[in-house]
């Protein structure tokens, strides 16, 4: 027996430094996957996008004599509330560059001031769809108008859920400080903010200035 | 929230009596079957007070290898209810000719085939793929678990949730009407204003939940969690199989879910996706679902594939022939399986060009899956053939899968699936991979991996009566209706005019009978095993002289799989391990980290059938609050931080010395 590894007890001489176990314990650091696991939830995530932007590709302008984009967005509203959340990303990310310097009441002032900015966007957005529902646009007046709230509508409920997370962490970052699992979740639920933010680039280009544009 | 809403009862929605089909004699009888069983069950379990070892040891297990076989279980259950839908339907089409009713009128009839492809497939063939991976992939890279333990435990019982959901449908309400991929606009809210599709859209969601989440962990394992030395072209072809299903599973679920979503919108909200007016277009749809449906059949054969790779080169006592073009037909048929979905409906009218290139992409498809069949082919030649089960099953699939793969050339001609579209001829093809791919290829699994998961091997009487009363039983079953489907009768039918054609439905009747002997043969060889276990009794852990990793633990493996994580060297892993000889280590042992189990799976697959049958049934009450439990559960979950243990090195030691003496009593090695 050596020391850190057993040695297959083989007469073939060129097999003698062979080993077949590894005598210490192999260890997947824990959470090792999580990075990956998540990526990969966030890639399915993406197709149920992908499907929703394909369905608003194809019914876009079905508007069924009902109204059509220039009748009912207004882009000084949404251009609002893209910067709402293009800031919310960016105070996510001073919120992870404190999370590594370890300072954890810095770390949670920045996660408090993106969840207000993502509840800017959730309020600007609502303010939005019930404005169009008002004036008779409603998801089921055209099949175009079906694409367009389930599309945004999908997206304003990723970041309502972002939200709640948010608020779950900002009290276990809280109660148990930026310990190793706090930092691995912190670092997924930033992923998570940011695909949602490039999602939305998506949306304002390919629904509301593509839309303006027709 | 349709015109209907005046009728919504504030607290039952729409239930009520008359939801009960207690005029239906035959789900009356099945309910009270059930019912007594279910009791009986309950008693026993009381009697022996194994509610608490149940709970223990299996719902709230983190244990890759027990989840597996609750997989394994759930699909089998599910098997007997989707074959009784299967025994009907030909008892039915077997009696209904010269004007004759049949014994299943037309409301009921549409529900029996509706349930039989969605429980076939959804929770039939997923669940025992799934439980295949979940048991054996983690044992043949070398790991002590999946990458997300909890998440495995929760994912199995999502799927159990969707399977009970579509379960309560028989006995509260009805299931759909509308064939197993629920087209628009028949599955709309207009033609369809019941619960059938409502069940149908919830179960698949709940379910789809599961399968989704176990992909992406199944994956990240196999790409994370091998043992060292085990590079990809290493892996046992097995594993290679599972991978690119899961990848499968991840790019297609998440459209599932997103097509069933935007029918749900079109039932509950009113929009207009898949409306015949205001815009809407069903054949989007169709194009969707079957985006998701044609890689959804190779996410089932892929595994199968992998199990006969295992199989042959066991039971042939050789190295697999052509390793590496195995591992790239797989790869190749998976990003092909995304290229053809259109060849299911030729018959929309897309034009020459679009038909003949998804004609074209369909065929290629047969060329990687032909090179696979001359692999296990050239595997077999020369080499010393042991024909145990698995081995039988395995050639079973070859003569029959290579049947039906020709009738599925035939149909990619798009000029030719004009005639044969939704015919019996589609129906007999279908199956014919299924059965002859999927089925064959899991029970030459069930029958090659159950001594590694009990500890001894299953009975060859009763599982050699079972094998030929299935192979039988399936060309007797599926041969008259390519016969029929050429003549042109159609598929879904309850009643036929033309007496000439009873005599194959009777023929097929027949075949669905011998396959009735093969799943009671399955399960009496099940019991029979159990009952002369210790003269089945396989101590070394390997008793088909194995080529992998899994083989070289003990059967049943203990809970963390390897006392030592494995160095691989070679492909056939322990096949290189015996011819060096290894020797066991029997000292040096470690205290071993694992995984702590936990209860908040079940409780959150529990509360989402309640929240499914909210949403089902218009109580609107009960799915808020459902929905908030869920919520509520899930978020008290990630505040438990313990989530892991260390095995101790002298409980290793005692398992590992109780092994050494069963080898040594046994006269083992």
């Amino acid at each position: 027996m050596s020391s850190a590894v057993h040695s297959a007890n083989s007469g073939a001489t060129k097999d003698d430094d062979l080993v077949f176990y590894l005598e210490d314990e192999h260890h997947h650091a824990e959470g090792s996957s999580t990075a990956l696991g998540f990526w990969i939830y966030l890639m399915s995530d993406c197709l149920i996008f992908a499907i929703l932007f394909a369905v608003y590709g194809v019914l876009g302008s079905s508007y069924a004599a009902g109204p059509g984009p220039q009748d009912l967005f207004e882009l000084e509203l949404v251009a609002v509330n893209t910067a709402m959340l293009l800031f919310s990303s960016i105070t996510y990310g001073f919120a992870m560059l404190e999370m590594e310097k370890g300072k954890t009441n810095a770390t949670l002032v920045w996660l408090g001031i993106t969840g207000l900015f993502g509840l800017a966007f959730l309020g600007i957005e609502l303010y939005e769809f019930h404005h169009l529902i008002e004036i008779g646009a409603t998801p089921q007046r055209s099949a175009f108008l079906s694409a367009f709230f389930t599309l945004v509508g999908t997206h304003g409920l990723h970041v309502t859920f972002g939200i709640i997370w948010l608020v779950t962490l900002m009290v276990q970052v809280r109660m148990h400080g930026l310990i190793p699992a706090n930092r691995r979740r912190l670092t997924c639920l930033s992923m998570f903010w940011h695909f949602l933010d490039v999602i939305w680039i998506g949306v304002f280009t390919f629904v509301y200035l593509m839309g303006m544009l027709r | 929230m349709q015109e209907t809403s005046s009728s919504i009862h504030p607290i039952f929605g729409r239930l009520s009596l008359e939801s009960f089909p207690i005029h239906e004699p035959i789900l009356v009888v099945t309910f009270a079957v059930v019912a007594i069983g279910a009791l009986g069950l309950m008693y026993l379990l009381h009697r022996y007070k194994l509610w608490s070892y149940l709970w223990d040891e299996w719902f709230t297990t983190v244990d890759h290898k027990k989840i597996g076989i609750m997989y394994m279980v759930l699909g089998i259950i599910m098997l007997l209810r989707g074959f009784s839908d299967a025994i009907m339907m030909r008892l039915q089409q077997a009696m209904a000719f010269g004007g004759s009713e049949g014994y299943l009128n037309s409301h009921h009839y549409d529900q029996v085939f509706t349930a039989h492809g969605v429980i076939m497939i959804f929770f039939v063939a997923m669940p025992l793929v799934t439980g295949l991976m979940n048991y054996v992939v983690p044992l043949q890279i070398g790991a002590r678990d999946v990458s997300f333990p909890f998440l495995n435990n929760f994912s199995f019982w999502m799927t159990a949730a969707g399977a009970i959901i579509t379960m309560i449908s028989l006995f509260v309400g009805e299931f759909a009407r509308t064939g197993w991929l629920a087209y628009p606009p028949l599955s709309g809210i207009s033609y369809s204003p019941d619960v059938g599709v409502d069940y149908y859209v919830w179960g698949l969601q709940v379910a789809g939940v599961g399968t989704t989440l176990s992909g992406i962990n199944l994956l990240a394992t196999i790409v994370k969690m091998r043992a060292p030395g085990m590079t990809m072209m290493k892996m046992p072809v097995f594993t290679w199989t599972s991978l690119c299903t899961n990848v499968l599973i991840v790019a297609t679920f998440p459209v599932l879910t997103a097509v069933l979503a935007l029918l749900t919108l079109d039932r509950y909200v009113g929009t207009n996706f898949f409306t015949n007016d205001l815009g809407g277009n069903p054949m989007m749809y169709v194009n969707l679902i079957w985006i998701w449906g044609h890689p959804e059949v190779y996410i089932l054969i892929l595994p199968a594939f992998g199990i006969f790779s295992e199989v042959t080169s066991t039971f042939s006592g050789k190295r697999l022939f052509g390793y590496t073009s195995m591992v790239y037909a797989t790869v190749v048929i998976t990003i092909l399986s995304y290229l053809v979905w259109l060849h299911h409906f030729f018959t929309m009218g897309s034009g020459a060009s679009v038909n003949s290139f998804f004609g074209i992409t369909t065929m290629i498809i047969s060329i990687p899956t032909g090179a696979k069949i001359f692999n296990w082919l050239f595997t077999m030649y020369r080499g010393r053939i042991r024909f145990e089960l698995p081995m039988m099953w395995t050639v079973a699939f070859m003569l029959t899968f290579v049947v039906g793969g020709m009738t599925g050339v035939l149909l990619a001609v798009p000029p030719a699936d004009f005639v044969l579209h939704n015919s019996l001829f589609l129906v007999a093809h279908f199956h014919n991979v299924i059965i002859g791919g999927v089925l064959f290829g899991l029970f030459a699994g069930i029958n090659y991996w159950f001594p590694k998961a009990f500890g001894f091997k299953l009975d060859k009487f009763w599982g050699t009566l079972s094998f030929w009363f299935w192979v039988v039983g399936f060309w007797f079953a599926f041969m008259p209706l390519y016969v029929l489907g050429l003549m042109g009768v159609t598929r879904r039918l309850r009643t036929f005019d033309d007496p000439s054609l009873q005599i194959w439905f009777i023929i097929a009747g027949i075949g669905a009978f011998l396959i009735l002997c093969g799943i009671v043969s399955f399960l009496v060889q099940i019991a029979v095993s159990v009952w002369r276990r210790d003269s089945l009794r396989d101590v070394t852990g390997d008793p088909w002289n194995g080529r992998t990793l899994e083989w070289a633990t003990s059967s049943p493996p203990p809970a963390y799989n390897f006392a030592f994580t494995p160095v691989i060297h070679d492909n056939d892993a322990w096949t290189d391990m015996k011819k060096r000889g290894f020797k066991r280590p029997l000292g040096g042992f470690r205290p071993i980290h694992m995984p702590s189990n936990s209860g908040a799976g079940i409780y959150i697959a529990a509360i989402s059938i309640v929240f499914a049958f909210g949403m089902i049934w218009y109580m609107w009450w009960l799915a808020a609050l459902s929905f908030f439990a869920i919520l509520g559960v899930a978020i008290a979950h990630t505040f438990n931080y313990h989530r892991d243990f260390f095995i101790p090195a002298e409980e290793v030691a005692a398992t590992e010395d109780a092994r050494t003496q069963a080898m040594v009593s046994a006269g083992g090695h």
